[in-house]
Parts: structure tokens; C-alpha cells; sequence
């Protein structure tokens, strides 16, 4: 039977999506999870997925049309009517660019929280290390969807080139080193690297590339990835943070947590070890979350229209700065069931791709709650705004050494000020101050994060 | 273990593995002795993931105690020639 792919919301905000590639052509059989399209949203450009097995059919727009949410982008052929609450895979995550935990419950509201299959998923992570001559096992730094030239470049690839792209490049053992790029600013697509290869197959040399792209129009375009447009981004924050002051009756707690004995933990753990296998503290404050919100659904899950939706999965979106200005808050998926080195390896691809600018569509739809750290450069604490249609978000200071009071003795010790902004029509402050509570506590035993 | 290199080479190593962690600065300047923290607004996962790379590429372990003092390209690249070099000169 025929199925209609929509143009999927990709947060709270979005209107439109302009469509940039398709991923998926027609008479494509394709797997759960796998990716249609790229689609250029005030976020980025974003991977968009299948969410059930099937032949692509009838492309329905087309490249470079700005369509609203809801509008049928293509037909999908398949012979499994999909179930209204997809059923969960039991497979291991991998840690690797795009892959996630169990299905979420519950009809998809877009694209799908499915791992995708095994080929695509570590297609992609070798690409990206491809992308990066001198990349170290475990950093998982992509090549951005689009990227600005310049920088003197010994070995990585520094065209603009689409993740597609890369992949079939990559597949083929295609140079893409002087392929023309039929993209906006010279950028080499899907099709490009598509016609090189059957080009090379019939014996004659690619096409040569054309003189200097021409220069990117929008002045919000970000230097390394005009992909990202940074002024369109502000919008897309400055009108979900409006809405979120508007409409959530929010509430305030804080929370100073002595942080010595996670600060003291991690420095043993970490003088033990190689770089690459070191943790931040970020991922002990995301991991002290994750587990605590597992005993408080009213603060996992969503607001739809003032009715609260729970969900069953804790996926706690990371909220990530872009220097030059930008933020975005991507889901770390099944958070709670992640060890911390996975956590850990989970954070640092999805801070790479942030700020390369390819993330995937299910990353930004399906954080349950936000965790927000200014990190080692900020100020004592911070209150968040929620992200809607979350209801909650939960905010850590820069941590500092303070006179503390330990056993009738005024000592110095490293506290970290925790705080919690909830949505006051699903939650209180009874509730939301034992949260925090239990979120210090945790902290106090960082081994058994 | 370590072939010899000067300090101009491992400056020259540092900053690319920098671009890499970092491309969004690939078309800045960025003074060898500029502040990275407080200049190019550089963070912690930032330095880790450099330190990560710069182990791979030049074989040093640069220990957690150690990134407090390392704040621009010049100390990076000092700190690891010194590295690389063995105690010459000093016990």
C-alpha cells in the first residue's frame, strides 16, 4: 500500500523545511531508521528518516522547495501496514554517528527513534573519520553538511559535500578532490558524485569544477558551515523561548551540591587513562539526571496543548553552544541506560556534528527534558528556560571551591550549584525539590553513575 | 621512539589538529600565544579532544594536572617538545 512521507516537524517552532537532497530514490528499498532526505531548517540541515521498511515511490517536491510541516514529500510503497505503537528493537546501541537506543512508544510523530541498520550507521562513522585525514579513534568529527573553504588543509577534505554524498563517495572509493558540485555554493552532492561514478564506468574523466563558487547570500551564514544560518537559528530560539515564557507558568529551584567527591573520583579515574578515554563532568551531571528522572515521570515527558504525555524513555537533550552564537539541544537517546563511557563517546559526536551542522531529525524531536552546563568559563548558576513541549530543564553552574560546612567544621570544598525551571501545571515544587535533591545525592556516589 | 621534530614542526602539528577539532576557527588567525580559553571562547571538550588527537599524532599523554597551564598554542607546543625531547639538561 501507498503511504505519504510528510514533511516532519523538527521542533516546536518550525513552520517550513526547504528541502536540500534526496537521499532516497525511487524503486530505493529502504529499512526503519534509514534517511529519505536532507532538509534545511532554521537548525541546520537535518537527516530525516524512514519509519517503517519499504520501497520509495513518487519524489513529490522537489529540491530547493520550501514546503510547510505536514506537506507530502514523496510516496512510500509497502506492504506491512505500520502499527500504531511500533514495537521496540532489541538491539545494542553502537557508538556511532546517528545511532540510538530502543523505540520510543507511541505513534511517531515524525521520524522515528529506531537504530538504524547496522550497514548505514558505520558507513557514516567511517566516512566522517575519512573526512579528517588525521581524526583519533573515538572523536567522531563529520564532515559538516556544507562547509566554508579556506583553512590550509593537509589531507581532510574541505569541499562542501553532503553527507550522501560522502557515503556513495566513500562506498565506491571515489576521490571527491575536484568534483564539481552542483550545490549551493559548489557544494557536491548525492547526484554529482552519482554521475562521477557512472561517468567513470563509461571511461570518461568527471566533470571539471567551475570557476569560485559564488559567495554565500545570507549575512547569518556561519563561516565553517553556511549550512547553518545563524541569524535564522536566533529566530527559531528567540520564538520557542517567547512561547516558553508565554505559555509555561515555570517554576525555580536550586541546589548547591558538594561536587568533591565526584571531582575527586574523576581526577583518579582520569589520571589513569589516555585522553580519548578520559571523562568530562558534564556526562556525571547528565547520567545523576537521567537516573533520578526515572523515579519522576512528571518531569520526563511532554506538554501537548496543557495535557501531559509521560514518556516511557528518558532521552536527555544536551543543550550545546555554537561559538559565534547558536544553541541546540540534541537528544542523547535511552540516556539512562548508557554507561558513562558510552555516554561520554555519545556527547562528544554530538557536539562535533552540532557544530559541523548535521544532525539527525529524531535528535532534535525527542528530548524528554534538558540538561544545560555552563561548564568550566561561566557563573554560579543558572535558570533555564523550558524547551517546549518539554517541561522541564535542568541548569549546573560553573563548578567552585566554597566554604562548606562538613562535620561542625568550615572546609573548602567544590560545589557545583544545580537548578530545576518545571512547568507548574504538571509538576510542583514539593516534587521538583526532592528531583534536585536526589540528583545531588547521586553525585556523592559517582562510581555507581 | 619518537623521531626528533622541532618545535616549529610540533607548533605547525598542533595548530592543525586544532583546525580539526575546532573548523569552525579554520579561517582565523590565531596567535600562538593568544589565550584559546578566553580568546577563541575554546572549552573543555575542545582541549580534550586536541589532547586526544596531538596523543595519537606525537605520542604524549598530556595528564589532566597539566591543561591548567597550557592556555595558548605557544605552551601547548612547548609543553610537548619538552615532552617529546626527554630531561635534557635537567634531572
Amino acid at each position: 500500500m501507498t503511504t505519504l512521507y510528510r514533511m516532519p516537524s523538527l521542533g516546536a517552532d518550525m513552520e517550513a523545511g526547504t528541502l536540500i537532497e534526496w537521499v532516497l530514490q525511487p524503486g530505493q528499498t529502504f529499512a526503519k531508521g534509514d534517511v529519505i532526505a536532507v532538509v534545511e531548517t532554521q537548525k541546520g540541515a537535518i537527516e530525516v528518516e524512514v519509519y517503517h521498511d519499504g520501497v520509495m515511490g513518487r519524489q513529490l517536491i522537489e529540491v530547493g522547495q520550501t514546503v510547510p510541516v505536514g506537506t507530502p514529500m514523496a510516496e512510500l510503497e509497502s506492504s506491512v501496514v505500520p502499527a500504531a505503537a511500533p514495537e521496540a528493537e532489541g538491539q545494542p546501541l553502537a557508538l556511532a554517528v546517528g545511532a540510538r537506543g530502543m523505540g520510543q512508544e507511541g505513534p511517531p510523530q515524525g521520524p522515528s527513534v529506531r537504530q538504524a541498520p547496522s550497514k548505514s550507521v558505520p558507513v557514516a562513522a567511517s566516512v566522517a573519520a575519512q573526512a579528517y585525514a588525521q581524526t583519533t579513534e573515538g572523536v567522531m568529527i563529520p564532515g559538516p553538511l556544507v562547509q566554508g573553504g579556506g583553512g590550509a588543509a593537509q589531507g581532510p577534505i574541505r569541499l562542501p559535500v553532503s553527507p550522501a554524498a560522502r557515503r556513495l563517495a566513500q562506498q565506491r572509493g571515489l576521490n571527491l578532490d575536484g568534483l564539481a558540485g552542483s550545490g549551493s555554493g559548489g557544494a557536491i552532492l548525492l547526484a554529482d558524485v552519482q554521475s562521477a561514478v557512472e561517468a567513470l564506468a563509461s571511461g570518461s574523466p568527471p566533470a571539471a569544477p567551475p570557476g569560485p563558487p559564488p559567495a554565500s547570500a545570507s549575512a547569518g551564514r556561519h563561516p565553517a558551515h553556511p549550512g547553518l544560518d545563524l541569524a535564522a537559528m536566533r529566530q527559531a530560539i528567540a520564538a520557542a523561548m517567547a512561547h516558553s515564557k508565554r505559555e509555561i507558568p515555570h517554576y525555580y529551584l536550586s541546589q548547591d551540591i558538594d561536587l568533591t567527591p565526584a571531582s575527586d573520583w574523576l581526577a583518579r579515574r582520569n589520571a589513569e587513562l589516555p585522553p580519548e578515554r578520559r571523562l568530562l563532568m558534564g556526562v556525571l551531571f547528565i547520567k545523576a539526571v537521567a537516573l533520578t528522572l526515572k523515579g519522576f515521570p512528571e518531569l520526563n515527558g511532554f506538554d501537548r496543548e496543557g495535557r501531559f504525555e509521560p514518556s516511557a524513555a528518558i532521552h536527555v537533550g544536551s543543550a550545546t553552544a555554537i561559538r559565534g552564537g547558536g544553541l541546540v539541544a540534541p537528544a542523547i537517546h535511552d540516556t539512562d541506560q548508557l554507561d558513562l563511557d558510552s555516554l561520554m563517546a555519545r556527547l562528544r559526536d554530538l557536539v562535533a556534528r552540532v557544530r559541523g551542522g548535521s544532525l539527525r531529525a529524531s535528535e532534535l524531536a525527542d528530548p524528554t527534558i534538558t540538561v544545560s552546563s555552563l561548564g568550566e568559563r561561566g557563573v554560579d548558576r543558572l535558570y533555564g528556560i523550558i524547551y517546549p513541549p518539554q517541561v522541564a530543564i535542568v541548569g549546573f553552574g560553573t563548578p567552585r571551591l566554597l566554604p562548606w560546612v562538613l562535620e561542625g567544621q568550615v572546609v573548602p570544598r567544590q560545589v557545583v550549584t544545580a537548578t530545576l525551571a518545571a512547568d507548574h501545571r504538571h509538576s510542583d515544587g514539593h516534587r521538583g525539590a526532592l528531583f534536585l535533591a536526589q540528583v545531588g545525592l547521586r553525585l556523592q556516589e559517582p562510581e555507581r553513575l | 621512539m619518537s623521531t626528533a621534530m622541532t618545535k616549529d614542526a610540533i607548533l605547525a602539528a598542533a595548530q592543525e589538529e586544532l583546525t580539526n577539532v575546532a573548523p569552525d576557527l579554520a579561517d582565523e588567525t590565531i596567535p600562538p600565544d593568544a589565550d584559546l580559553r578566553e580568546v577563541f571562547d575554546l572549552d573543555s571538550m575542545d582541549f580534550l579532544n586536541w589532547f586526544t588527537a596531538l596523543h595519537r599524532r606525537l605520542g604524549v599523554d598530556i595528564p589532566e594536572l597539566d591543561y591548567p597551564r597550557l592556555r595558548s598554542l605557544d605552551d601547548v607546543a612547548t609543553y610537548l617538545a619538552d615532552r617529546r625531547g626527554g630531561h635534557s639538561g635537567r634531572e
